[in-house]
C-alpha cells in the first residue's frame, strides 16, 4: 500500500512539474530571446545619426539645432530628456522632447512644423527627428526621471493627463485605463506596465523610445502613444497634440525617480 | 495648442480667485472635453465622433480606479439589462469550433481595419481572458474563463437547469454592463460588434462540453 502512496505521489508532483516546466518554457524563451536582442540594440545606429542632425546645418536657414533649449538652457543635451516634458517661457507651452523639436526646427531652422505634424511617422523629417529623439534620450541614459511641476501649467497638464488617462470611449469602451490601470496584467504574453504609479525603472515612461525589433524602427513616445490609440479603438491623436503631452506629462511624473534606459529595445 | 495656454490662464484665474472666496478649483471636466475635442482627427473607420461618452463611460471615467456612486451604477446596469436581446430563434449554442477562432482573433475597430461590419472583427478574447489548456499566450486582464461551463455544472446546455447560466452568459456578452457598470469588457452585441450567430459560436466555446473550454 505505501508503495501506491508513493506512486501517487511522485505522479502528481510530475504533473504539476510539468505543467510549470510549460509555463516555464514559454517565459523562459522570451526571457531569452530578449537578452538575446540586448546584445547589440540597433538604436545605437539612431543616436549616431542623431548626433550628427543635430550638429549638421540643415532646413531653409541652414542652422544647426546646437542653440536649441531643451529645457536646460541653450545647447544642453544631457539630462534635458529626463525633465520633460516641461513648460517653456518662450512658446508659454508645457512640451515634450517631440514637440521641443518641432520648436526649434522651425525658429532655428525654419521648417514649418505644420508641414512635419502632417507628414507620416519614419518619413521626412519625422524619420529625422526619431534619430534625434534616440541620441538626445541616450544622452541621458541612467539617469532618473525628475519632471519639474512648480509651475501651474506643468500641474495643470498632469490633472489633465490623468483624465484623459481614464478617459472611457469608443466602440469598446476603453480608456488607456483599461490595459495599465493595474499591476501585473498582460495581454496575450506582453506584460502590461501600470502607468497610475511608478512601474520602476526602466519600464513604461523610461522605456521610450525604443528601438521596435518587429518592425525594425525607432519609436518616439509620440509614436507610441499613437499605437496605444490605435489598440483603444480611438480616432487618430494629432502628433504633439494637447492629449498626448498631457499623457508625457502624467506618466512622467507617476515615474519619477525611474532610470531611463531609452533608447531601449523592444520585441 | 492655444486650448491648453486658455486653460492654464483659467486655472491660474480659479485658483487665484478660490484663495478669496473659496470656490472650487479649475474646471478640469470643462478643460478635458476641450482637450480631447481639439486633439483627434478622423482616420478610416474610427472617427472623432467615438470620443462622445455616454452617460455610463463619462461615471466610470470620472471614478476613475474607484466605481461610481451605488445609484449611478445600479442605474447603469438596470438599463444595460434592458437592452439585451435574447437570440431571434430561441437557441444559444452555435459551433465551438469558430468561437474558437473568434476568440483567437484579436481584430477590429481600428482605423487600420477596412470595415467595422461584425464578420471583419474578433472576439478579442484571449486578450484578456485563458479559455483553453493549450493556448498559453492568453491575456489576464479579465478572469481565466477555462472549465467555464464545467466549473458551473452545465452537463446539457439545452436542460431546463442550465437556463439560467446560458441566458447569463448571453447576457454577459451582449451587454458587459449588466452586472458590472464599469466593466472592462466591450459590449459586443449592444455595439454590435458581433453578430447574433458569432455569439452563438462563443456561447458554445464557453459552454458545449465537448469544447477545449469543458472537455480537458
Amino acid at each position: 500500500m505505501r508503495t501506491l502512496w508513493t506512486l501517487i505521489a511522485v505522479a502528481t508532483v510530475a504533473v504539476s512539474t510539468a505543467g510549470l516546466a510549460q509555463q516555464k518554457s514559454a517565459s523562459d524563451a522570451i526571457a531569452e530571446y530578449r537578452a538575446m536582442l540586448a546584445d547589440g540594440n540597433p538604436a545605437d545606429l539612431f543616436e549616431a545619426k542623431g548626433e550628427e542632425l543635430w550638429k549638421q546645418k540643415r532646413g531653409p536657414k541652414n542652422v544647426s539645432l546646437e542653440q536649441c533649449n531643451l529645457g536646460k538652457g541653450a545647447g544642453v543635451v544631457k539630462g534635458a530628456f529626463v525633465e520633460l516634458p516641461r513648460w517653456f517661457a518662450d512658446t508659454g507651452r508645457v512640451q515634450d522632447l517631440e514637440s521641443r523639436l518641432l520648436t526649434c526646427m522651425e525658429t532655428l531652422q525654419g521648417f514649418d512644423s505644420k508641414v512635419i505634424i502632417n507628414t507620416p511617422f519614419g518619413k521626412g523629417e519625422q524619420a529625422k527627428i526619431e534619430s534625434l529623439v534616440a541620441w538626445i534620450s541616450a544622452e541621458s541614459k541612467g539617469m532618473h526621471f525628475n519632471l519639474p511641476q512648480a509651475h501651474t501649467a506643468e500641474k495643470t497638464a498632469y490633472e489633465l493627463g490623468k483624465r484623459a488617462f481614464y478617459y472611457r470611449a469608443g466602440p469598446y469602451d476603453f480608456s488607456c485605463a483599461s490595459c495599465h490601470g493595474q499591476e501585473g496584467k498582460r495581454i496575450r504574453l506582453q506584460d502590461l506596465p501600470d502607468l497610475t504609479k511608478n512601474p520602476g525603472d526602466g519600464v513604461g515612461f523610461a522605456a521610450w523610445p525604443a528601438y521596435r525589433v518587429s518592425s525594425g524602427e525607432l519609436w518616439g513616445m509620440q509614436r507610441r502613444l499613437n499605437d496605444c490609440f490605435r489598440q483603444q479603438r480611438f480616432p487618430y491623436p494629432g502628433y504633439t497634440s494637447d492629449v498626448t503631452v498631457a499623457l508625457g506629462v502624467y506618466m512622467g511624473v507617476n515615474a519619477k525617480g525611474a532610470e531611463s534606459i531609452a533608447p531601449a529595445l523592444k520585441r | 495648442m492655444n486650448a491648453l495656454k486658455t486653460m492654464v490662464i483659467v486655472a491660474a484665474a480659479a485658483i487665484a480667485a478660490g484663495c478669496a472666496s473659496m470656490s472650487p478649483g479649475p474646471d478640469y471636466r470643462a478643460f478635458l472635453q476641450q482637450m480631447m475635442g481639439s486633439s483627434f482627427r478622423d482616420e478610416g473607420i474610427a472617427k472623432i465622433d467615438r470620443l462622445k461618452q455616454d452617460e455610463a463611460n463619462a461615471a466610470c471615467s470620472e471614478a476613475q480606479s474607484g466605481t461610481p456612486p451605488e445609484a449611478v451604477t445600479s442605474a447603469i446596469q438596470e438599463q444595460a439589462l434592458k437592452s439585451v436581446r435574447m437570440p431571434k430563434d430561441g437557441k444559444f449554442l452555435g459551433d465551438w469550433r469558430e468561437g474558437e477562432k473568434l476568440a483567437q482573433n484579436g481584430r477590429g475597430m481600428t482605423w487600420t481595419d477596412k470595415s467595422a461590419e461584425p464578420r471583419d472583427n474578433g472576439g478579442n478574447c484571449l486578450n484578456c481572458h485563458q479559455v483553453t489548456k493549450e493556448e498559453i499566450a492568453y491575456g489576464t486582464i479579465g478572469p481565466s474563463l477555462y472549465h467555464y461551463g464545467k466549473d458551473r455544472g452545465v452537463v446539457d446546455p439545452q436542460s431546463e437547469m442550465s437556463r439560467p447560466i446560458v441566458e447569463y452568459t448571453w447576457t454577459k456578452i451582449y451587454n458587459s454592463r449588466s452586472y458590472n457598470a464599469c466593466s472592462g469588457m466591450p459590449r459586443f452585441g449592444h455595439l454590435g460588434l458581433l453578430d447574433e450567430t458569432q455569439m452563438k459560436h462563443l456561447m458554445a466555446l464557453l459552454l458545449d462540453p465537448q469544447s477545449p473550454v469543458n472537455s480537458n
